[in-house]
């Protein structure tokens, strides 16, 4: 993280609203990661800003998820930078932070929904502390404003708050993945990924979370990174798209126009492969 | 002379089909257009000559292979071919309206939430938004009781009043009208071709398709022959 930049950032903030609205939320450059002699991502370069929706698309293998861990500070790239504005740092590539500092951006700005909702929640407690855990995990100590923080977030997603000391397990997949998502956004974050988020969900409950989750979107103005193999799933959800195949991003642009007039041959493939009902 | 709400330059489109041994298929070269506010310019042209192309092409679904597409945005020409995804959506949410045959949307959401949506994403309150989707959907004599319905089982004329509905409910300033009474009656095509002249005398500016020879004429403030830019194979 170079001082010129932390400095630009500062003067952006300083500068207020207007100077603000075009500076990056997140900055990935040249990121690439390596299993060894194997690519998982090959030489990514992006910017995002706040209220963003980026889809990455490609089949099993093409590297999205590889770049989604890297991108949320789960995996170290093997080479390249992930730039985040951070409310308490600004803009600053998130693996030159500590690793408490990292851990708490991530808890602080950051929410990751994963596919599967048992990688997100705490089987264990009540569903009305998966979503009031973040609160806690922030210092808030307050016990009735984290009760009426949590019942506001399990009304959002439509959860019935008669249910709100039931574990998770007693939950059906769809109603998991809700608490997982009001558990990922109750702390406010500036930006939020989603990996696969209807992936495992009946395709009837998958129309009314995607509704949900745009809504969501829309009214809180969130960034999102979303990573599906879904077209269908990306042209509801992402304002952009990346495509990627063997660990390189092949096309990027407008969601729709990527999917209405494909450009390379793979996303061609890829958007004249989908079944039509 | 004001500036034109759209300007279409030097355009040309081909598809390159890569999965069917890179097939080159041109559509058009060298397309000018202007449309100033107030007027509806129609699309002429055989079919497949590439009306719809280029109306997608104006709209930044369709990427060019040369030439840009200016959209009056904010009170200046935004190349819209060229401009960040942010800088499109922004102008298709506040500026470009687009209403095409057929209606897509998420399933399983209620009609009037549908229509309201393009209200919301604007900053209008939800009750003011659901006044005026009330009034719309009565003007275009869609049935009361469809209105909490999703739209996936009406027939092809109600969804096409949805899908108008949704567009005519913002007062975009600049509307690209795909066959929008490719499916009504004679007494609903009546009353689109109101909604348009009345946008028009507002001051939109519209590019249109329109098979249909009377709403054609109701609605047309001049043609636009497509066929004179044809790219030759």
């Amino acid at each position: 993280m170079s001082e010129a930049v932390m400095l630009e950032a500062e003067a952006g903030a300083e500068a207020g609203a207007e100077a603000g609205v075009d500076a990056p939320l997140l900055r990935v450059a040249n990121l690439t990661k390596m299993y060894g002699r194997i690519t998982g991502c090959l030489d990514v370069s992006f910017d995002m800003r706040s209220g963003e929706v980026l889809g990455i698309v490609g089949e099993s293998g093409s590297g999205k998820t590889t770049l989604l861990n890297c991108i949320s500070g789960k995996l170290a790239p093997t080479s390249g930078s992930i730039a985040f504005d951070a409310r308490r740092h600004g803009l600053t590539d998130i693996y030159a932070l500590s690793e408490p500092d990292r851990r708490r951006m991530q808890r602080e700005d950051w929410g990751f929904v994963h596919q599967n909702p048992r990688d997100g929640l705490r089987m264990r407690v009540s569903g009305g502390a998966n979503v009031a855990e973040p609160l806690m995990n922030l210092g808030q100590r307050h016990y009735g404003a984290m009760r009426q923080a949590t019942s506001d977030w399990l009304a959002r997603v439509e959860l019935d708050l008669k249910r709100v000391d039931d574990k998770p397990r007693n939950f059906s997949g769809g109603m998991q993945q809700r608490i997982q998502i009001a558990r990922n956004l109750i702390h406010n974050p500036r930006l939020v990924f989603m990996d696969e988020p209807t992936g495992g969900l009946d395709v009837s409950v998958q129309a009314r979370l995607l509704d949900l989750l745009r809504e969501l979107v829309r009214d809180l103005g969130l960034a999102a990174i979303i990573v599906t193999h879904d077209m269908a799933v990306a042209r509801l959800m992402a304002d952009r798209l990346m495509v990627m195949k063997d660990g390189r991003v092949v096309e990027t642009g407008l969601a729709d126009q990527v999917l209405d007039d494909p450009q390379h041959p793979y996303t061609q493939l890829l958007v004249s492969s989908v079944l039509q009902i | 002379m004001t500036t034109p709400a759209i300007r279409v330059e030097n355009l040309s489109k081909l598809f390159t089909l890569h999965n069917q041994g890179a097939t080159v298929i041109p559509v058009f070269e060298a397309l000018e257009l202007a449309v100033y506010p107030g007027e509806c310019v129609v699309l002429a042209g055989d079919s497949g000559v590439g009306k719809s192309t280029l109306m997608r092409t104006i709209y930044g679904n369709y990427l060019p292979s040369g030439g840009g597409v200016h959209v009056l945005h904010d009170g200046a020409p935004v190349d819209i071919t060229r401009a960040a995804a942010h800088t499109v959506l922004d102008i298709r949410r506040r500026t470009l309206g687009y209403v095409s045959q057929f209606l897509r949307v998420i399933p399983r959401i209620s009609t009037i939430d549908l229509v309201i949506e393009p209200l919301l994403e604007n900053g209008v309150p939800a009750d003011e938004a659901r006044a005026r989707a009330v009034a719309l959907l009565n003007a275009l004599r869609l049935p009361q009781a469809h209105w909490d319905l999703p739209p996936s089982t009406f027939s092809g004329g109600e969804q096409q009043r949805v899908n108008i509905a949704r567009s005519f409910i913002r007062e975009y300033p600049v509307l690209l009208l795909d066959e929008p009474t490719a499916s009504l009656d004679a007494a609903n095509r009546a009353i689109v071709v109101d909604l348009i002249k009345a946008a028009l005398a507002k001051g939109a500016a519209m590019v249109g398709i329109f098979h249909d020879l009377d709403v054609r004429d109701a609605v047309a403030t001049r043609l636009f022959n497509v066929t004179e830019f044809k790219a030759v194979a």
